[in-house]
C-alpha cells in the first residue's frame, strides 16, 4: 500500500512514524496525568556514564582542555570592587570533532542507531549538531540527513547556517534545506518515514546521557587542577540539553554547592517564525527565542518527552545582548589568543559580568566553546546584519538594544552586564502550561512532586502557583 | 547543460502558501514552504529550470527544479567591519596601555 503523504496524513501518522524512529516507546513513562518518569526515561538509555564516556573517546569526543582565562578574568576585575572578580575557565568544547560539544550527544545517538541496526540517522537542526551528527555517522558508517531550516521566502539565509550545510555535506551527509515555519516538522517525518532512518533527536535520552560526561569532566577537572569544586557554572542556554546534561554531569560527581547558570541572548520583540524577521537576527541559537518557550515548554520538540528540560538543573537565568558577545569574541581572541564562534560564547559574555559578583578566588567555568570558520564569526555576521538594515552602534547595551533594529557593542567592557530573568515567572509558567497540557485541575501528589522538581523547587511553590 | 550523474542543486516547493498551517505570522503565510537539496541527476540531460530527480548523498531520489549546476558555497568571511578594529584598539588601551 502506499501511503498518503500530504501534510494532514503524515502528521496524523507522527507518534508512529517516531515511535518507529528511536525504537523507544514514551508511553511507559507517562503517569497518564501531568507526571512522568523523567528519571525512568534517562535510565532507559541503559548506558551508564562511563559507558557514555567509552563510546564517546573511541570516535574523538570529549576530554576537551579547561582553559583558564586570565587576561578575561584580570578586565573583568577592573569593574569588579575590590576583593571581587571570580577566575573564569572555558571548557574548550571545540576541540572535539566537529567542534562543539554536539559531538557529545551525536556519538551517543549514532551508536544507539548503529546498535539498534538503523542504516541511516535523521537530524533537524539548523545547528552545530547537524554536523555532530553528519561527522558521526561518516564515522560509525551510517547514511546521513540534516534537516535545516535555512532560508527566507527569498532564499537569503543567514551565513552562519550555510556553514553549517557546508560542514554536514563536508561529512558526506544530505542537506534538506527549507524556509522559516513549523512545517519543518512535517518534512522530517515524511523524510524518517520513506527512509527508516533513526530520528537522532537532539532531545532524545542518548543525546543527553552523551552530555553528562562534559559536567563530568568539568567536575574532575577543577578538582585536579584547582583542588575544588566550581562555584558557577554558567551555560548558553536554548533546547536546554546543554545546561541540562552538564548539571546531571555534575551532580553525578556530587558537585552539589555548584551553581547552574543558563545564560541566552536576549532577542526579544523578535518572532522565530517570521519570514521577515528571520534575518534580522545576527546569531542562531542560544538565544531567548529557543531558550525561553523550550525552558517553560520543553515537550514541544521531535519527541514526544524532551530529556532536555533546563528548570530541573538552572539556578538563575540571565541574558546577554547580541553586541555583547561579539564583543567578548573579539576579545577572546585578542586577549587570550583564543578565536571560537560567536553563538558558544554567550555564556562567556554573561560570565565576564557574574565574575564581578563573586570573590576573586571563585571559580566560574563556561562550559563551552565552539569552532569558528566562513560564515560563522563575528565578522560576516556583523557584516551581514549592516546588509539586512541592523545598526551597528558602541553604546550601553542595556539601554539601547533593540533586537532586530540594532546591534549594540558595549562602549567599553564595563557594559557588558548580564540581567537578571526572573526564573521565577518561568517556573510559574512551565506549572501553568503543564496542567493545561494534560487538562488537570486537580493535581494529585505525585503531580505537585513532579512539578516541584521540573522547577527546582518546592510543593509549596507549586501549590501557591496553582492557587491552591 | 547538465547531463546524467552531474553534481546539481534542485528547488521544489512543498507547500503552497494557501496549504500552510494556521498557526504562523502573518508575513510567513503569504509565502510558499520551500526546500531546496543536491544530488546527482538521474535525467539523461537537463537545462535549468527542468523538472528533474537527483539522487542525494544519502541515495534518495527526489525531484525538483533544476536550479544550479556544479553547485559550490559563496559564504566568506564576511566585509570589513571598522568597529572590530576598534574593539582590538580599545582591549589594548585598557590592558596594556597601548602597546604591549
Ligand atoms: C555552541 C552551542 N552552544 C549552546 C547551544 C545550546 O544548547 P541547547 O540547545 O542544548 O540548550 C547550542 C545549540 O543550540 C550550540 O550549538
Amino acid at each position: 500500500m502506499v501511503l498518503a503523504k500530504d501534510y494532514d496524513s503524515v502528521m496524523g501518522r507522527a507518534n508512529e512514524i517516531m515511535k518507529k524512529a528511536l525504537g523507544l516507546d514514551y508511553q511507559e513513562f507517562e503517569s497518564g496525568s501531568i507526571a512522568f518518569d523523567y528519571e525512568a526515561l534517562m535510565k532507559s538509555t541503559n548506558y551508564t556514564l562511563e559507558e557514555v564516556a567509552k563510546i564517546q573517546a573511541k570516535t574523538a569526543v570529549g576530554n576537551t582542555p579547561l582553559i583558564e582565562l586570565r587576561n578575561l578574568s584580570t578586565l573583568s576585575r577592573k569593574y569588579a570592587k575590590p576583593g571581587y572578580g571570580a577566575r573564569i575557565f572555558a571548557k574548550d568544547e571545540a576541540a572535539n570533532v566537529s567542534g562543539s560539544f554536539k559531538a557529545r550527544r551525536a556519538a551517543c545517538a549514532v551508536a544507539h542507531a548503529k546498535k539498534l541496526g538503523y542504516k541511516g540517522v535523521i537530524a533537524a537542526t539548523s545547528g552545530n549538531y547537524g554536523a555532530a551528527v553528519a561527522s558521526q555517522a561518516a564515522m560509525q558508517g551510517l547514511e546521513c540527513i540534516v534537516v535545516q531550516e535555512c532560508y527566507d521566502s527569498k532564499g537569503v539565509g543567514q551565513p552562519e547556517i550555510i556553514e553549517k550545510a557546508r560542514k554536514c555535506e563536508a561529512y558526506g551527509a544530505e542537506v534538506v534545506q527549507l524556509t522559516v515555519g513549523p512545517e519543518l516538522f512535517y518534512s522530517f517525518l515524511s523524510i524518517m518515514e520513506d527512509t527508516g532512518y533513526f530520528n537522532a533527536s537532539l532531545y532524545s535520552p542518548f543525546g543527553i546521557a552523551g552530555v553528562e560526561t562534559l559536567g563530568y569532566e568539568i567536575a574532575m577537572q577543577c578538582r585536579e587542577l584547582l583542588g575544588k569544586d566550581p562555584d558557577m557554572v554558567v551555560c548558553t542556554n536554548a533546547g536546554g540539553g546543554m545546561i541540562t546534561g552538564t548539571a546531571r554531569g555534575l551532580l553525578k560527581a556530587g558537585c552539589t554547592n555548584t551553581e547552574i547558570v543558563a545564560a541566552s541572548i536576549d532577542l526579544t520583540g523578535l518572532h522565530m517564525a517570521s519570514d521577515s524577521q528571520f534575518n534580522k537576527k545576527s546569531c542562531t541559537t542560544g538565544h531567548t527565542g529557543f531558550g525561553v518557550p523550550y525552558a517553560t515548554d520543553p515537550d514541544h520538540s521531535d519527541v514526544p518527552r524532551s530529556a532536555a528540560r533546563t528548570l530541573r538543573y538552572a539556578d538563575r537565568y540571565v541574558t546577554v545582548t547580541q553586541g555583547e558577545v561579539m564583543y567578548i569574541t573579539e576579545a577572546l581572541a585578542n586577549l587570550e589568543g583564543i578565536e571560537r564562534g560567536p553563538a558558544g560564547n554567550t555564556s562567556l559574555a554573561a560570565a565576564f559580568s557574574l565574575a564581578q559578583e563573586l570573590p576573586e578566588d571563585a571559580i566560574l567555568v563556561i562550559s563551552e566553546t565552539e569552532y569558528t570558520g566562513a560564515g560563522k564569526h563575528i565578522q560576516p555576521q556583523l557584516a551581514f546584519a549592516r546588509d539586512n538594515g541592523i545598526d551597528i552602534i558602541f553604546g550601553d547595551p542595556a539601554k539601547e538594544d533593540k533586537p532586530g533594529v540594532n546591534i549594540v557593542l558595549p562602549k567599553d567592557p564595563g557594559y557588558i552586564k548580564h540581567q537578571e530573568a526572573d526564573i521565577n515567572r518561568f517556573r510559574q509558567s512551565l506549572i501553568n502550561r503543564a496542567c493545561k497540557k494534560a487538562g488537570v485541575t486537580n493535581p494529585s501528589e505525585a503531580d505537585l512532586k513532579f512539578l516541584a522538581e521540573e522547577t527546582k523547587t518546592n510543593v509549596e511553590f507549586v501549590k501557591k502557583t496553582l492557587g491552591l | 547543460m547538465s547531463k546524467k550523474g552531474d553534481w546539481v542543486r534542485i528547488h521544489s516547493i512543498v507547500l503552497k502558501a494557501e496549504e500552510r498551517t494556521g498557526r504562523i505570522p502573518e508575513d510567513t503565510q503569504k509565502c510558499d514552504f520551500q526546500q531546496w537539496t543536491k544530488g546527482f541527476l538521474q535525467d539523461e540531460s537537463a537545462n535549468i529550470g527542468d523538472e528533474v530527480t537527483v539522487k542525494t548523498a544519502a541515495n534518495r531520489i527526489v525531484k525538483g527544479t533544476l536550479i544550479e549546476e556544479t553547485p559550490y558555497y559563496t559564504h566568506s568571511y564576511g566585509k570589513f567591519v571598522p568597529e572590530i578594529i576598534e574593539i582590538d584598539k580599545q582591549l589594548r588601551q585598557i590592558m596594556f596601555g597601548g602597546d604591549k
